[in-house]
Protein backbone atom coordinates (compact mmCIF):
# COMPACT_ATOMS: atom_id res chain seq x y z
CA UNK A 1 0.00 0.00 0.00
CA UNK A 2 1.24 3.49 -0.81
CA UNK A 3 0.41 6.70 1.02
CA UNK A 4 0.03 10.09 -0.70
CA UNK A 5 2.27 12.96 0.31
CA UNK A 6 0.54 16.09 1.51
CA UNK A 7 3.39 18.27 0.28
CA UNK A 8 5.30 18.29 -2.97
CA UNK A 9 8.32 19.70 -1.23
CA UNK A 10 11.41 17.96 -2.54
CA UNK A 11 13.08 18.32 0.83
CA UNK A 12 10.19 16.74 2.67
CA UNK A 13 9.98 14.02 0.08
CA UNK A 14 13.65 13.19 0.60
CA UNK A 15 13.25 13.13 4.36
CA UNK A 16 10.31 10.78 4.15
CA UNK A 17 11.41 8.49 1.36
CA UNK A 18 15.14 8.34 1.98
CA UNK A 19 16.95 5.78 4.04
CA UNK A 20 20.62 5.24 4.71
CA UNK A 21 22.25 2.38 2.84
CA UNK A 22 25.68 1.05 3.87
CA UNK A 23 28.34 -0.52 1.70
CA UNK A 24 30.17 -2.95 4.05
CA UNK A 25 33.13 -3.39 1.70
CA UNK A 26 34.23 0.17 2.47
CA UNK A 27 33.56 0.12 6.21
CA UNK A 28 36.35 -0.15 8.79
CA UNK A 29 34.00 -0.02 11.81
CA UNK A 30 35.50 3.20 13.17
CA UNK A 31 32.08 4.13 14.56
CA UNK A 32 32.15 7.80 13.51
CA UNK A 33 28.64 7.31 12.07
CA UNK A 34 27.18 5.98 15.33
CA UNK A 35 29.05 8.58 17.38
CA UNK A 36 27.55 11.43 15.36
CA UNK A 37 24.00 10.11 15.07
CA UNK A 38 21.88 12.68 16.98
CA UNK A 39 19.50 10.02 18.23
CA UNK A 40 22.04 7.28 18.89
CA UNK A 41 21.27 4.75 16.18
CA UNK A 42 24.12 2.24 15.93
CA UNK A 43 24.62 2.91 12.21
CA UNK A 44 27.91 1.03 12.30
CA UNK A 45 26.10 -2.22 13.10
CA UNK A 46 24.13 -1.80 9.89
CA UNK A 47 27.40 -1.26 8.05
CA UNK A 48 28.62 -4.59 9.48
CA UNK A 49 25.53 -6.55 8.49
CA UNK A 50 24.90 -4.64 5.26
CA UNK A 51 21.27 -3.95 6.24
CA UNK A 52 19.60 -0.64 5.39
CA UNK A 53 19.01 1.72 8.31
CA UNK A 54 15.28 1.17 8.61
CA UNK A 55 15.06 2.35 12.19
CA UNK A 56 11.74 4.21 12.58
CA UNK A 57 13.49 6.84 14.72
CA UNK A 58 15.99 7.72 11.96
CA UNK A 59 15.65 11.40 11.06
CA UNK A 60 17.38 10.90 7.69
CA UNK A 61 19.36 14.00 8.65
CA UNK A 62 22.37 12.69 6.74
CA UNK A 63 24.86 13.39 9.52
CA UNK A 64 26.26 9.83 9.39
CA UNK A 65 26.68 10.06 5.62
CA UNK A 66 28.38 13.42 5.87
CA UNK A 67 30.80 12.37 8.62
CA UNK A 68 31.84 8.95 7.33
CA UNK A 69 35.49 9.26 6.21
CA UNK A 70 35.25 6.22 3.94
CA UNK A 71 32.15 7.00 1.89
CA UNK A 72 30.39 3.91 3.26
CA UNK A 73 26.90 5.39 3.50
CA UNK A 74 24.53 6.90 0.97
CA UNK A 75 20.86 7.71 0.63
CA UNK A 76 18.47 5.62 -1.34
CA UNK A 77 14.80 6.28 -1.67
CA UNK A 78 11.93 3.90 -1.18
CA UNK A 79 8.66 4.40 -3.01
CA UNK A 80 6.67 3.14 -0.05
CA UNK A 81 5.30 6.57 0.84
CA UNK A 82 5.13 8.10 -2.62
CA UNK A 83 1.96 9.03 -4.39
CA UNK A 84 0.82 6.28 -6.71
CA UNK A 85 1.32 7.17 -10.33
CA UNK A 86 -1.83 7.35 -12.29
CA UNK B 1 33.28 -32.18 19.02
CA UNK B 2 35.83 -30.39 16.84
CA UNK B 3 38.15 -28.14 18.83
CA UNK B 4 38.65 -24.84 16.98
CA UNK B 5 41.47 -22.53 18.04
CA UNK B 6 41.90 -19.05 16.60
CA UNK B 7 45.03 -17.01 17.27
CA UNK B 8 44.37 -13.30 16.92
CA UNK B 9 41.54 -10.90 17.76
CA UNK B 10 41.69 -8.67 14.69
CA UNK B 11 38.92 -8.56 12.12
CA UNK B 12 39.94 -11.88 10.49
CA UNK B 13 39.92 -13.69 13.84
CA UNK B 14 36.66 -12.05 14.92
CA UNK B 15 34.98 -12.88 11.63
CA UNK B 16 36.09 -16.52 11.96
CA UNK B 17 34.65 -16.74 15.48
CA UNK B 18 31.38 -15.20 14.33
CA UNK B 19 31.15 -17.62 11.39
CA UNK B 20 31.92 -20.73 13.46
CA UNK B 21 29.46 -19.64 16.18
CA UNK B 22 26.63 -19.27 13.73
CA UNK B 23 27.58 -22.41 11.80
CA UNK B 24 27.85 -24.70 14.81
CA UNK B 25 26.03 -23.27 17.86
CA UNK B 26 27.75 -24.56 20.99
CA UNK B 27 30.96 -25.34 19.10
CA UNK B 28 34.21 -25.60 21.03
CA UNK B 29 35.93 -22.34 20.02
CA UNK B 30 38.92 -20.82 21.78
CA UNK B 31 40.42 -17.48 20.79
CA UNK B 32 43.92 -16.62 21.96
CA UNK B 33 45.58 -13.21 21.88
CA UNK B 34 48.15 -11.14 23.72
CA UNK B 35 46.23 -7.95 22.90
CA UNK B 36 44.32 -7.22 26.14
CA UNK B 37 41.68 -5.19 24.31
CA UNK B 38 40.16 -7.89 22.11
CA UNK B 39 38.41 -6.89 18.90
CA UNK B 40 38.40 -3.21 17.97
CA UNK B 41 38.71 -1.10 14.84
CA UNK B 42 42.43 -0.88 14.18
CA UNK B 43 41.97 1.50 11.21
CA UNK B 44 39.79 3.59 13.54
CA UNK B 45 42.87 4.39 15.64
CA UNK B 46 43.64 7.16 13.15
CA UNK B 47 40.37 8.89 14.11
CA UNK B 48 41.01 8.35 17.81
CA UNK B 49 44.37 10.05 17.31
CA UNK B 50 42.79 13.05 15.56
CA UNK B 51 40.21 13.33 18.33
CA UNK B 52 37.22 12.63 16.08
CA UNK B 53 36.06 9.73 18.27
CA UNK B 54 36.62 8.76 21.89
CA UNK B 55 38.39 5.50 22.70
CA UNK B 56 35.27 3.51 23.55
CA UNK B 57 33.94 4.16 20.04
CA UNK B 58 36.66 1.89 18.65
CA UNK B 59 34.81 -1.13 19.99
CA UNK B 60 31.95 -2.31 17.77
CA UNK B 61 28.98 -4.22 19.15
CA UNK B 62 29.11 -2.67 22.62
CA UNK B 63 25.38 -2.06 22.39
CA UNK B 64 24.71 -5.34 20.67
CA UNK B 65 24.84 -8.18 23.14
CA UNK B 66 22.78 -10.10 20.64
CA UNK B 67 25.86 -11.22 18.71
CA UNK B 68 26.23 -13.60 21.63
CA UNK B 69 29.41 -15.25 20.48
CA UNK B 70 30.06 -18.56 22.16
CA UNK B 71 33.83 -18.39 22.49
CA UNK B 72 36.37 -18.95 25.21
CA UNK B 73 38.92 -16.14 25.37
CA UNK B 74 42.47 -16.95 26.48
CA UNK B 75 44.87 -14.11 27.15
CA UNK B 76 48.54 -14.72 26.46
CA UNK B 77 51.25 -14.99 23.86
CA UNK B 78 51.54 -18.16 21.78
CA UNK B 79 55.17 -19.19 22.01
CA UNK B 80 55.15 -22.53 20.23
CA UNK B 81 53.12 -24.38 17.61
CA UNK B 82 53.50 -28.10 17.05
CA UNK B 83 51.58 -29.32 13.98
CA UNK B 84 52.43 -32.97 14.74
CA UNK B 85 50.73 -33.05 18.14
CA UNK B 86 48.15 -30.42 17.09
CA UNK B 87 49.01 -28.21 20.03
CA UNK B 88 50.09 -24.69 20.91
CA UNK B 89 51.87 -23.40 23.99
CA UNK B 90 50.51 -20.18 25.48
CA UNK B 91 52.47 -18.07 27.94
CA UNK B 92 51.23 -18.16 30.71
CA UNK B 93 48.09 -20.27 30.09
CA UNK B 94 49.87 -23.49 29.09
CA UNK B 95 49.28 -26.05 26.35
CA UNK B 96 46.14 -26.11 24.23
CA UNK B 97 45.20 -28.86 21.79
CA UNK B 98 43.33 -28.10 18.57
CA UNK B 99 41.73 -30.02 15.73
CA UNK B 100 41.65 -26.99 13.41
CA UNK B 101 43.76 -23.90 13.93
CA UNK B 102 43.49 -20.42 12.39
CA UNK B 103 46.52 -18.15 12.38
CA UNK B 104 45.24 -14.58 12.24
CA UNK B 105 48.31 -13.05 13.84
CA UNK B 106 48.28 -9.88 11.75
CA UNK B 107 51.19 -7.61 10.94
CA UNK B 108 53.38 -5.26 12.92
CA UNK B 109 55.32 -2.10 12.12
CA UNK B 110 58.75 -2.37 10.60
CA UNK B 111 61.27 -0.58 12.85
CA UNK B 112 63.91 1.77 11.47
CA UNK B 113 67.15 -0.04 10.72
CA UNK B 114 69.22 2.43 12.73
CA UNK B 115 69.93 2.48 16.47
CA UNK B 116 67.57 4.38 18.76
CA UNK B 117 64.26 2.65 18.11
CA UNK B 118 63.72 2.11 21.83
CA UNK B 119 64.27 5.75 22.86
CA UNK B 120 61.54 7.66 24.65
CA UNK B 121 59.67 9.59 21.99
CA UNK B 122 59.94 7.00 19.20
CA UNK B 123 56.40 5.86 18.45
CA UNK B 124 54.37 3.77 16.01
CA UNK B 125 50.66 3.22 15.37
CA UNK B 126 50.09 -0.54 15.44
CA UNK B 127 47.53 -0.92 18.17
CA UNK B 128 45.51 0.79 20.87
CA UNK B 129 48.39 0.81 23.34
CA UNK B 130 50.55 2.68 20.79
CA UNK B 131 47.82 5.28 20.31
CA UNK B 132 47.40 5.73 24.06
CA UNK B 133 51.15 6.18 24.33
CA UNK B 134 51.19 8.90 21.65
CA UNK B 135 48.26 10.73 23.25
CA UNK B 136 49.87 10.54 26.70
CA UNK B 137 52.97 12.27 25.31
CA UNK B 138 51.18 14.82 23.17
CA UNK B 139 51.07 17.69 25.69
CA UNK B 140 54.83 17.73 25.93
CA UNK B 141 55.31 17.39 22.18
CA UNK B 142 55.77 20.57 20.18
CA UNK B 143 57.51 19.18 17.09
CA UNK B 144 57.46 15.72 15.54
CA UNK B 145 59.19 14.00 12.66
CA UNK B 146 57.10 11.45 10.78
CA UNK B 147 58.71 8.98 8.41
CA UNK B 148 56.91 6.68 5.98
CA UNK B 149 54.66 7.11 2.96
CA UNK B 150 51.39 5.28 2.43
CA UNK B 151 48.37 5.26 4.68
CA UNK B 152 50.14 4.78 8.01
CA UNK B 153 52.50 7.73 7.47
CA UNK B 154 49.78 10.18 6.55
CA UNK B 155 47.58 8.95 9.42
CA UNK B 156 50.39 9.86 11.81
CA UNK B 157 50.93 13.23 10.11
CA UNK B 158 47.26 14.15 10.24
CA UNK B 159 46.75 12.78 13.74
CA UNK B 160 49.67 14.72 15.20
CA UNK B 161 48.72 17.83 13.21
CA UNK B 162 45.18 17.67 14.64
CA UNK B 163 46.77 17.63 18.12
CA UNK B 164 48.58 20.90 17.29
CA UNK B 165 51.99 19.30 16.88
CA UNK B 166 54.27 20.88 14.28
CA UNK B 167 55.05 18.05 11.86
CA UNK B 168 58.07 17.46 9.62
CA UNK B 169 57.18 14.74 7.12
CA UNK B 170 60.12 12.81 5.64
CA UNK B 171 59.44 11.12 2.29
CA UNK B 172 61.75 8.67 0.57
CA UNK B 173 60.52 9.43 -2.94
CA UNK B 174 60.04 12.55 -5.06
CA UNK B 175 56.44 12.77 -3.91
CA UNK B 176 54.13 11.23 -1.32
CA UNK B 177 53.31 7.48 -1.85
CA UNK B 178 55.19 7.44 -5.13
CA UNK B 179 54.67 3.72 -5.82
CA UNK B 180 50.88 4.08 -5.87
CA UNK B 181 50.06 7.71 -6.66
CA UNK B 182 51.02 9.64 -9.78
CA UNK B 183 52.79 12.95 -9.28
CA UNK B 184 49.75 15.18 -9.96
CA UNK B 185 47.63 13.14 -7.55
CA UNK B 186 50.23 13.29 -4.84
CA UNK B 187 50.88 17.02 -5.28
CA UNK B 188 47.19 17.67 -4.68
CA UNK B 189 47.50 16.03 -1.25
CA UNK B 190 50.84 17.64 -0.53
CA UNK B 191 49.37 21.10 -1.14
CA UNK B 192 46.75 20.39 1.51
CA UNK B 193 49.35 19.11 3.97
CA UNK B 194 51.51 22.21 3.47
CA UNK B 195 48.43 24.40 3.87
CA UNK B 196 47.83 22.68 7.22
CA UNK B 197 51.34 23.56 8.36
CA UNK B 198 53.20 20.32 7.58
CA UNK B 199 56.79 20.70 6.36
CA UNK B 200 57.62 18.19 3.64
CA UNK B 201 61.13 16.81 3.06
CA UNK B 202 61.32 14.84 -0.21
CA UNK B 203 64.01 12.24 -0.97
CA UNK B 204 64.97 12.31 2.67
CA UNK B 205 65.72 9.49 5.08
CA UNK B 206 66.93 9.36 8.66
CA UNK B 207 70.57 8.40 9.15
CA UNK B 208 70.79 9.06 12.88
CA UNK B 209 68.41 9.58 15.77
CA UNK B 210 69.68 12.23 18.17
CA UNK B 211 68.94 11.83 21.85
CA UNK B 212 69.64 13.21 25.30
CA UNK B 213 69.12 11.24 28.51
CA UNK B 214 67.30 8.48 26.67
CA UNK B 215 64.88 10.84 24.95
CA UNK B 216 64.63 11.81 21.28
CA UNK B 217 65.80 15.36 20.57
CA UNK B 218 66.08 15.26 16.79
CA UNK B 219 67.14 13.40 13.66
CA UNK B 220 70.02 13.76 11.23
CA UNK B 221 68.82 13.28 7.66
CA UNK B 222 70.44 11.79 4.57
CA UNK B 223 70.80 15.38 3.28
CA UNK B 224 72.93 16.25 6.29
CA UNK B 225 70.30 18.43 7.98
CA UNK B 226 69.39 18.20 11.64
CA UNK B 227 65.69 18.46 12.45
CA UNK B 228 64.91 19.00 16.14
CA UNK B 229 61.89 17.11 17.45
CA UNK B 230 60.31 15.73 20.63
CA UNK B 231 58.73 12.78 18.87
CA UNK B 232 59.71 10.48 16.00
CA UNK B 233 56.74 8.63 14.53
CA UNK B 234 57.60 5.65 12.34
CA UNK B 235 55.15 4.38 9.73
CA UNK B 236 57.38 2.95 7.02
CA UNK B 237 55.44 -0.26 6.61
CA UNK B 238 54.34 -3.48 8.22
CA UNK B 239 55.60 -7.03 8.22
CA UNK B 240 53.38 -10.08 8.62
CA UNK B 241 53.79 -11.84 12.00
CA UNK B 242 55.02 -15.15 10.61
CA UNK B 243 57.54 -16.14 13.29
CA UNK B 244 55.29 -18.75 14.92
CA UNK B 245 54.44 -20.37 11.59
CA UNK B 246 58.07 -20.27 10.46
CA UNK B 247 59.31 -21.97 13.62
CA UNK B 248 56.64 -24.66 13.18
CA UNK B 249 57.92 -25.43 9.68
CA UNK B 250 54.97 -24.01 7.74
CA UNK B 251 55.72 -22.62 4.30
CA UNK B 252 56.18 -18.85 4.44
CA UNK B 253 57.37 -16.02 2.23
CA UNK B 254 56.40 -12.39 3.03
CA UNK B 255 53.40 -13.91 4.81
CA UNK B 256 52.16 -17.41 5.58
CA UNK B 257 51.61 -19.10 2.24
CA UNK B 258 48.07 -20.41 1.80
CA UNK B 259 46.16 -21.91 -1.10
CA UNK B 260 42.83 -20.61 -2.39
CA UNK B 261 41.11 -22.41 0.52
CA UNK B 262 43.31 -20.39 2.92
CA UNK B 263 44.93 -23.62 4.03
CA UNK B 264 48.62 -23.57 4.94
CA UNK B 265 51.14 -26.29 4.10
CA UNK B 266 49.70 -28.12 7.14
CA UNK B 267 46.16 -29.27 6.26
CA UNK B 268 44.62 -28.53 9.67
CA UNK B 269 46.11 -25.05 9.94
CA UNK B 270 44.63 -22.06 8.13
CA UNK B 271 45.67 -18.42 7.89
CA UNK B 272 43.71 -15.22 7.22
CA UNK B 273 44.09 -11.44 7.36
CA UNK B 274 47.29 -9.40 7.21
CA UNK B 275 49.43 -12.49 7.80
CA UNK B 276 48.08 -14.55 4.89
CA UNK B 277 49.83 -14.53 1.52
CA UNK B 278 47.15 -16.00 -0.68
CA UNK B 279 47.66 -17.88 -3.92
CA UNK B 280 45.59 -16.65 -6.81
CA UNK B 281 45.13 -19.44 -9.40
CA UNK B 282 44.15 -16.96 -12.13
CA UNK B 283 47.39 -14.95 -11.93
CA UNK B 284 49.68 -17.61 -10.48
CA UNK B 285 50.91 -15.13 -7.84
CA UNK B 286 50.55 -15.02 -4.07
CA UNK B 287 49.89 -11.67 -2.46
CA UNK B 288 48.93 -9.99 0.81
CA UNK B 289 46.03 -7.60 1.32
CA UNK B 290 46.50 -5.33 4.35
CA UNK B 291 42.89 -4.28 4.15
CA UNK B 292 40.00 -4.55 6.60
CA UNK B 293 37.25 -5.99 4.41
CA UNK B 294 39.33 -8.68 2.69
CA UNK B 295 40.53 -9.66 6.20
CA UNK B 296 36.94 -10.04 7.33
CA UNK B 297 36.07 -12.07 4.26
CA UNK B 298 39.13 -14.28 4.65
CA UNK B 299 38.23 -14.97 8.29
CA UNK B 300 34.82 -16.15 7.18
CA UNK B 301 36.09 -18.37 4.35
CA UNK B 302 38.81 -19.88 6.57
CA UNK B 303 36.19 -20.69 9.24
CA UNK B 304 33.94 -22.38 6.69
CA UNK B 305 36.86 -24.51 5.53
CA UNK B 306 37.87 -25.31 9.11
CA UNK B 307 34.34 -26.63 9.54
CA UNK B 308 34.81 -28.92 6.56
CA UNK B 309 33.15 -26.91 3.81
CA UNK B 310 34.99 -26.56 0.56
CA UNK B 311 34.97 -22.81 0.00
CA UNK B 312 37.33 -21.09 -2.39
CA UNK B 313 38.38 -17.58 -1.38
CA UNK B 314 37.13 -15.49 -4.27
CA UNK B 315 39.45 -12.55 -4.47
CA UNK B 316 37.61 -9.45 -5.55
CA UNK B 317 39.43 -6.40 -6.77
CA UNK B 318 41.17 -4.69 -3.83
CA UNK B 319 39.59 -1.37 -2.94
CA UNK B 320 40.23 1.14 -0.22
CA UNK B 321 38.49 4.44 0.32
CA UNK B 322 40.41 6.93 2.39
CA UNK B 323 40.30 10.52 3.42
CA UNK B 324 43.87 11.54 2.60
CA UNK B 325 44.80 15.09 3.58
CA UNK B 326 41.13 15.97 3.39
CA UNK B 327 40.67 14.49 -0.09
CA UNK B 328 38.36 11.49 -0.47
CA UNK B 329 40.35 8.93 -2.43
CA UNK B 330 39.32 5.55 -3.86
CA UNK B 331 41.98 3.14 -5.04
CA UNK B 332 40.62 0.24 -7.03
CA UNK B 333 42.65 -2.63 -8.52
CA UNK B 334 46.10 -2.29 -10.09
CA UNK B 335 47.15 1.35 -10.21
CA UNK B 336 50.75 1.43 -9.04
CA UNK B 337 54.20 1.51 -10.49
CA UNK B 338 55.49 -1.78 -9.15
CA UNK B 339 57.18 -3.00 -5.99
CA UNK B 340 60.34 -1.23 -5.02
CA UNK B 341 63.44 -3.31 -5.44
CA UNK B 342 64.13 -5.30 -2.29
CA UNK B 343 60.87 -4.21 -0.67
CA UNK B 344 60.22 -6.82 1.99
CA UNK B 345 57.27 -5.24 3.69
CA UNK B 346 53.78 -4.06 2.93
CA UNK B 347 51.83 -1.04 4.12
CA UNK B 348 48.66 -0.89 6.19
CA UNK B 349 45.47 -0.02 4.39
CA UNK B 350 46.84 -1.20 1.07
CA UNK B 351 47.02 -4.24 -1.15
CA UNK B 352 50.04 -5.68 -2.93
CA UNK B 353 47.81 -6.05 -5.98
CA UNK B 354 47.74 -2.25 -6.31
CA UNK B 355 51.44 -2.30 -7.09
CA UNK B 356 51.18 -4.88 -9.85
CA UNK B 357 52.27 -3.77 -13.28
CA UNK B 358 49.55 -4.88 -15.66
CA UNK B 359 49.79 -4.43 -19.40
CA UNK B 360 47.81 -1.22 -19.48
CA UNK B 361 47.78 2.34 -20.71
CA UNK B 362 47.12 4.97 -18.07
CA UNK B 363 44.68 7.67 -19.03
CA UNK B 364 43.86 10.54 -16.74
CA UNK B 365 42.03 13.77 -16.25
CA UNK B 366 42.05 16.20 -13.39
CA UNK B 367 41.40 19.61 -11.96
CA UNK B 368 42.81 21.40 -8.94
CA UNK B 369 40.39 19.56 -6.67
CA UNK B 370 39.81 16.19 -8.31
CA UNK B 371 41.74 13.54 -10.19
CA UNK B 372 40.71 10.47 -12.13
CA UNK B 373 43.12 7.86 -13.46
CA UNK B 374 42.13 4.70 -15.31
CA UNK B 375 44.35 1.73 -16.12
CA UNK B 376 43.01 0.62 -19.48
CA UNK B 377 43.70 -2.96 -20.54
CA UNK B 378 43.08 -4.62 -23.90
CA UNK B 379 39.41 -5.26 -23.22
CA UNK B 380 38.79 -4.34 -19.61
CA UNK B 381 39.65 -1.74 -17.00
CA UNK B 382 42.26 -3.09 -14.58
CA UNK B 383 42.46 -0.30 -12.06
CA UNK B 384 41.33 3.20 -11.19
CA UNK B 385 42.14 5.98 -8.82
CA UNK B 386 39.50 8.56 -7.97
CA UNK B 387 40.30 11.63 -5.89
CA UNK B 388 37.78 14.27 -4.89
CA UNK B 389 34.35 13.78 -6.44
CA UNK B 390 33.43 10.13 -5.81
CA UNK B 391 30.38 9.76 -8.06
CA UNK B 392 32.33 7.64 -10.48
CA UNK B 393 33.96 5.31 -7.93
CA UNK B 394 31.05 2.88 -7.52
CA UNK B 395 30.54 2.38 -11.29
CA UNK B 396 34.29 1.93 -11.71
CA UNK B 397 34.45 -0.72 -9.03
CA UNK B 398 31.70 -2.67 -10.75
CA UNK B 399 33.27 -2.34 -14.20
CA UNK B 400 36.68 -3.46 -12.87
CA UNK B 401 35.44 -6.21 -10.57
CA UNK B 402 33.08 -7.72 -13.15
CA UNK B 403 35.70 -7.38 -15.90
CA UNK B 404 33.16 -5.69 -18.15
CA UNK B 405 34.21 -5.50 -21.80
CA UNK B 406 35.03 -1.84 -22.49
CA UNK B 407 35.93 -2.31 -26.17
CA UNK B 408 33.13 0.06 -27.33
CA UNK B 409 34.59 2.99 -25.35
CA UNK B 410 38.28 2.07 -25.25
CA UNK B 411 39.37 4.53 -27.95
CA UNK B 412 37.31 7.27 -26.41
CA UNK B 413 38.94 6.63 -23.01
CA UNK B 414 42.40 6.81 -24.49
CA UNK B 415 41.87 9.92 -26.58
CA UNK B 416 39.42 12.30 -24.89
CA UNK B 417 40.60 12.70 -21.33
CA UNK B 418 38.39 15.72 -20.61
CA UNK B 419 35.31 13.51 -20.85
CA UNK B 420 36.80 10.52 -19.06
CA UNK B 421 34.43 10.43 -16.08
CA UNK B 422 31.32 11.14 -18.13
CA UNK B 423 32.28 8.51 -20.69
CA UNK B 424 32.65 5.84 -17.99
CA UNK B 425 29.42 6.88 -16.27
CA UNK B 426 27.42 6.79 -19.52
CA UNK B 427 28.80 3.37 -20.39
CA UNK B 428 28.11 1.98 -16.91
CA UNK B 429 24.49 3.17 -17.08
CA UNK B 430 24.20 1.54 -20.49
CA UNK B 431 25.54 -1.79 -19.19
CA UNK B 432 23.03 -1.69 -16.31
CA UNK B 433 20.05 -1.49 -18.65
Amino acid sequence: MKYPLSSESHHLRTLITGHVVPEPERCIQCGICSFNCPIGIDVRFHAWTGEYVEDPTCLTCGECIERCPRGVLHFETTELYLEEKE
Amino acid sequence: MTRYVIIGTGVAGFSAVQTLSSLEPGANITQVSDDPHGFYSRPGLAYYLTGEIPEKQLFPFLKRGKLNLDVQQVSGRVTHLDPQSHSIVINPAGTLVYDRLLLATGAKSVPLDIPGGDLHGVVKLDNLEDTRKILSMIRRTKTAVVIGGGVLGIELVEGLGAQNVKVNYLLRGDWYWSNVLAEAESRMLERNLVHDGVTLHHRTEIVEILAKKGKVTGVRTSKGDIIRCDMLAVGIGVKACIELAQAAGLKTDRGILVNEYLQTSEPDIFAAGDVAQIFDPSSGYSSIDNLWYPGRKQGRVAALNMAGQNQIYQRTVAINVLLLAGVMTSIIGAVGSGREEGQAYTTRGSSETWQQLPNTIATESGTAVSQLRLMVGEQTLLGALVMGDQNISRPLRELINNQVDITPIRDQLLHSSAELGQCVMDYWIKTKR
